[in-house]
Formats: structure tokens, sequence, C-alpha cells
């Protein structure tokens, strides 16, 4: 069989873009273009049939949208979902409707004309406008006409759609990939969007595999073509050939099969040959994702980020709406606990902010943010201890680069407890408090760190970045960023002995915990919990069933005395050559 | 007619979600309600024209109320403005 890198480099119909949900499917495009309207001027001569066919078509938007609006609440959520409900207000709206009627019967022509130039004229407002957010409200509204338009000329995407299909698309709404989703679609993928996009993160949780930012799938890919999408890797093959076919169709079943092997480990314990526990937890973006935690053995959930909730309600929630989103997270993983981690975002990120800084990842992010912007700190921190009844809660703060950040972390969460307890409001008192160290000067101090909170969460993703000096989305240096560097390594050694020196809990949440590669090399260094994405936790799982503690510890401790990246690799391998531990990622 | 100056306190500004709160309450009042922002008027029963005011943290609005009822309305508005939209 020919390997991998051999079939992606003898293609010419390879396209590349990120990976933003594991899986393998192969199947017909189908080529979603938000289509070009056209829209009729034509003189009527009943303006009341017009206005009745107007209205028709409010009640059918209203109609679409109210569905759509209960498949969101239904995946995503009452408080994240209310974003649809200013859309379904403005097919309420009596000004808006007003003149569209009078205009109707002022004007005597086709409806759809009169719909698109009215909205229009609140589009052009809001795109004068010099905050960013006011563009993608315009876009929001531009939603909206085109419903009302489409209904009015009676024509129905959805009908459109057959089922099992791999949606292929410039960019997809919230709507659009929540309809998709219920129309069975194998795959996306879209031009636009990272990681964190709407498609990105409902394909995650769905367990739908997608590929984002392709930036010009939608242009090389015609509908009905056959299209092999890998998830895994972020590639699209089109328009296969039969060795490509017989490749992925080989992969896919070796994937079921692995799949079905992991099954068996689920109800077992993630515990070495001999007999230590290694806690395996969730990372978890969307509350979708909850449903996939619940049945994948995961301890708990380690990382909750709990800034997805702002990208996807587009504003800060109050205390009453956090406290029910945290509440819902809490009861629903109960007995199990939840790692809430204080929103994680820079002031670029959000509107308020009018200061372009020129390095945000050395600006005023995670913690600075929140210290800077006390009131929103404060009303999370109220909303996550009302949600901490069943004291399933533990509260975790991002980006902490000073003992005084903890310092001043801690009082402003006392006197919230002192707030709530006069306000005689349930709250669990001795909420676990912990701190992500990801910022060099935490790890240096790690030790004094330890003696003032109640855990620690290593996120290697930001901690790699800092300690190389490199940003791994830039592809003139992103080799140098390197999970297996003795700099690493040593580095999450040395914030290890310190938690154990205050016998605190350690765990790790940032994607090095998910490399099935490092799982020994991090066991072996005594970390006791790896938190990460819900579906790589029973090949974890699997991985560390299949070696000694004892060995990973002798493994560790060799591979601290390296000194490239290189000699760690290879004892690493050669670790999985001796234990006989086959090692996944290749295999996919 | 009443007529009253408002500033936006609460850090996100004048959101789609206070956009729509403002609406809910003013569709319960008979009285007219309108918002004026940089020489522009909105009616504040329109979703869409709250919708176009991209109003951030300091600005100030003036509204009008003109009816029946303008008091009331008036009071649980402006009340709305002032917690700052119930997000501080």
């Amino acid at each position: 069989m020919k390997s991998f890198t051999n079939i992606y480099k003898n293609s010419e119909n390879k396209i590349t873009g990120i990976a933003a949900a594991p899986g393998i499917v192969i199947g017909k495009a189908y080529l979603f273009t938000k289509e070009k309207l056209n829209i009729s001027k034509a003189p009527i001569t009943n303006s009341e049939e017009a206005i009745s066919n107007f209205e028709e078509a409010l009640k059918q938007s209203k109609k679409e949208l109210n569905k759509i609006f209960g498949i969101a609440r239904e995946k995503m959520d009452e408080v994240r979902s209310a974003i649809f409900e200013a859309q379904l207000m403005i097919l309420d709206d009596p000004i808006l409707l007003g003149n569209i009627e009078k205009r109707i019967k002022d004007e005597m022509v086709q409806p759809e004309f009169i719909v698109s130039d009215e909205i229009s004229k609140y589009q052009e407002l809001m795109i004068i406008s010099h905050e960013s957010y006011m563009k993608e409200r315009a876009q929001d509204i531009e939603d909206i006409k085109y419903r009302i338009i489409r209904n009015l000329q009676k024509k129905r995407w959805q009908s459109k759609i057959e089922k099992n299909l791999i949606v292929v698309s410039e960019s997809l709404t919230p709507a659009d990939t929540l309809l998709f989703s219920r129309r069975e679609s194998l795959g996306f993928v879209t031009d636009h969007g990272g990681l964190t996009s709407h498609a990105a993160i409902i394909s995650r949780s769905l367990n739908i595999p997608a590929v984002v930012g392709t930036h010009n799938a939608s242009a090389l890919i015609k509908d009905g073509d056959t299209i092999i999408v890998d998830g895994f890797h972020g590639y699209i093959i089109t328009n296969p050939t039969e060795v490509q076919v017989n490749f992925f169709t080989e992969k896919q079943k070796k994937l079921i099969e692995i799949q079905k092997g992991l099954e068996e480990f689920k109800d077992q314990p993630a515990v070495t040959l001999d007999g230590k526990e290694i806690n395996l937890e969730a990372n978890v973006d969307v509350t979708g994702e909850i449903d996939i935690v619940i049945t994948s053995s995961a301890k708990g959930i380690g990382l909750y980020r709990s800034e997805q909730i702002l990208n996807e309600l587009g504003t800060f929630p109050d205390e009453d709406e956090q406290t029910v989103i945290y509440s819902k997270l809490a009861s629903r993983i109960y007995p199990k606990f939840v790692t809430i981690r204080a929103f994680d975002i820079g002031g670029d990120k959000f509107r308020f902010s009018e200061y372009k800084e020129p390095n945000p990842f050395l600006g005023l992010r995670g913690v600075r943010f929140l210290l800077e912007n006390e009131s929103l700190f404060r009303t999370q921190i109220r909303a996550v201890l009302r949600a901490s009844e069943n004291k399933n809660i533990r509260f975790m703060i991002p980006m902490i680069s000073t003992l005084d950040e903890v310092w001043r972390s801690q009082k402003i969460i006392q006197e919230c407890k002192s707030e709530l307890k006069k306000e005689k409001l349930k709250f669990d008192n001795h909420i676990k408090i912990g701190i992500m160290v990801e910022v060099p000067s935490a790890a240096v101090m790690a030790k004094e760190y330890s003696e003032e909170i109640d855990f620690i969460s290593i996120g290697t993703n930001d901690l790699i970045q800092y300690l190389m000096a490199v940003d791994r989305g830039n592809d003139l240096v992103s080799d140098l960023y390197q999970e297996f560097s003795p700099v690493v390594i040593r580095t999450i050694d040395h914030i290890v002995k310190a938690a154990k020196h205050s016998k605190i809990p350690v765990s790790i949440c940032g994607e090095m915990a998910a490399d099935t590669l490092a799982i020994p090399l991090l066991v072996g260094l005594g970390l006791d919990s790896l938190s990460m994405s819900p579906v790589t936790i029973l090949y974890a799982k699997r991985i560390i069933r299949e070696f000694k503690f004892k060995d990973a510890k002798a493994l560790a401790n060799e591979c601290l005395k390296c000194k490239t990246e290189i000699e760690i690799q290879k004892k690493v391998k050669k670790f999985f050559d001796d234990n006989n531990i086959s090692r996944t990622r290749n295999i996919l | 007619m009443i007529e009253k100056t408002v500033k936006i306190v609460n850090k996100a500004g004048l959101h789609t979600r206070p956009a729509a709160t403002i609406v809910k309450l003013a569709a319960k009042y008979k009285s007219e309600f309108f918002i004026y922002r940089d020489g522009m008027s909105i009616n504040g029963k329109s979703i869409i024209g709250v919708m176009t005011l991209a109003a951030e943290i300091g600005s100030e609005l003036k509204l009008t109320f003109d009816g029946p009822d303008e008091e009331k309305a008036c009071i649980e508005i402006v009340a709305y403005f002032e917690r700052g939209f119930d997000e501080l």
C-alpha cells in the first residue's frame, strides 16, 4: 500500500486548509452558494395581493427562523441561541413593515424590490459605521433580507439539498451549519474561517469532519464532484483517482476498526500496567460537546473555555445569564467536575477597546484584561460561584505572570463570596481556585504560586510559544515550535515538581496532552491529569494501558538529560517500539 | 413630550441584546419613543432601526417620549439605560 506522503505528494488535486474536525469522508460535494437573487422592479396592478404575498413571505420566514432557533437552543443552549432572537424580531418590526406596506401601495412595484430597498437603507447605515461589529451586523440583516425575498419568490433552498452530501461553501453562518447538520451532511469545507468559526465548532461537537480556511475550495470544487475530506490533516482531494479512493477507503475502514477497538476501553480506567491511574479529562468549547464528554469516560472537564460563550453570543452575557450557562453545565456533568477558565480574551477581540495593540500576544490578555475590566471579571466570578452549589466547579485564571495578579484575583473572589453571603445566595465556599501556567515567568516561580492556589494547569500551546519566542501560526518560524524541545520538557518537569512539593494537583490542558506520542513522557514526568479534546480520550487511554509507569519515569529521566528535540523524539519513538505500542497517529 | 439625555454606561455598549430589550419595553407603551444620535432620529419601536445605532460606552443619546403614557415609558426605559442594560 502506498504511504500517506506519497498519496499526497503525487496528487495535484489536493486543496489544503485547516483541520477543524477530525474524520475522513468520501462523498459528493454540494456547492452551497448564497444565491444572487434577481430582484424585480416590475410594476404590479393589485397592491392588496402584493401585500398579502408579502405577509405570507414573512410568515414563512418566521417559520424557518423559529425552526433554526429551536435547533440552536437544542444544540447550543438558550442564551447562546439568543443571537437569532433579534432576527426574529425584525420580522415583526412595526416601523419596517409599515413602511414596506405603504411603499407597495404608493409605488405599485414588486414587494421584493421594496423589501430589498428598505432593508438595504439600514444596512448602509451599519456599513458606514467605524465599528467593525456593525459590518457583521449588516451581514446578519442581509440574512433576513434574503430570507424574505426568497420566500416572496417562493424559492426554498432547503428542498434542493439531498442528504449525505459534503457541504462546500465560501463561509457558513451558524444557521446554515445547524441546518446542514440536520440534513445529515457528511462533512464541511469552507474558504474562510478558522478553528473557532461556527462551522468548525459545530462540526467538532457533532463529530462531522471539516476542513476550513481553504481560501478557494468553493471555486475549485464543482457541484457533484466526488471529494475526499481528511479532517485529520486538513486536506481535500477533488475527483480522486482510483488509487486515492482505495487508499482512503482503506483508511476509513481502519479508522472504524480503531474506534470499535477503542470502545472496549470505554468502561476501563486509564491505568498503567503497574497500576498508576491517570485522570483523563476533556477540553470543552461548546455545550454540544458535553454529550460526548459524558459518554467518553472522561473524569471531568479539565478546561471549559468560557470565552466561547462570547464568541457565539457576540456580547457579554449578564450575571444571571452566565449563572444559567454554568449551572446547566455543572448539573449536566455532575457528579463529575468542570473547570471553568475565566474569559481568556485580549483587548483586541472586543469592541470596547479602541486601542489596537501592536503585539496582542504580549499585551492585555487573560487575567491582565480581567483585572483591567474588573466589573466584567466580578460578574463572571459571581456567576461561577452561584453555579457552584453542587461543589463540582473549579475556577481557573489564565495568563498569570505575577504573584500580584493571583492575590488581586483572590481578593476579588473573596469579596464576591462575602457579597453572596450577604445576599443569602448559595455557593461552594471552598471552591477550588487554580491558575494556568502558560507564561515562562509563572513557570519559573511555580513553587511560590503552588503555595497560594489549589491547582495548576499547564497550557502548553502558549507556554511553548512564549518559551521559544515563536508564533506557531507564522510559517517562517513555526518549525521552532517544538513540543519535544528539552526546554519544554524541563520546564514541565520544574512545574510538576513545584506542584508536588505543595501537594496540589497538576494537569496539562494544551494540545500536547492529546499528542499520543507525548503521553508516556508526560505520565513519566508525573502529571496527574491530562485534559484533551473529548474525541481523543479513548486513544490516550489505550496508550496509557500499554506501558508501565516505572518505565515512563525512566524515559522522562533520560529525556531530561537530552540536549536537542531530535534526541528526545528518538527516545520517545524507541519507547513505543520497545513496549509494542502502536503509534495511533501514524495509522491515521 | 418628555426629553431626556442618557449615557451608555456598560462596557459592551448598545449591542443586539439591549437593543431588543429596549424595543420590547417600548412596545408596551402607546407613546411614541425616539432616539437621537448624530443628527439621526430612530424610532425606538423599530428593532432594525435601533440596531443601526453604534453606541459605545460613554456616548450620549437623546430620548423623547410623546403620548398618553409618556411618563411611565420614560421612567422604565431611562432606568434600563441607567442600569447599564443590567450588565454592570
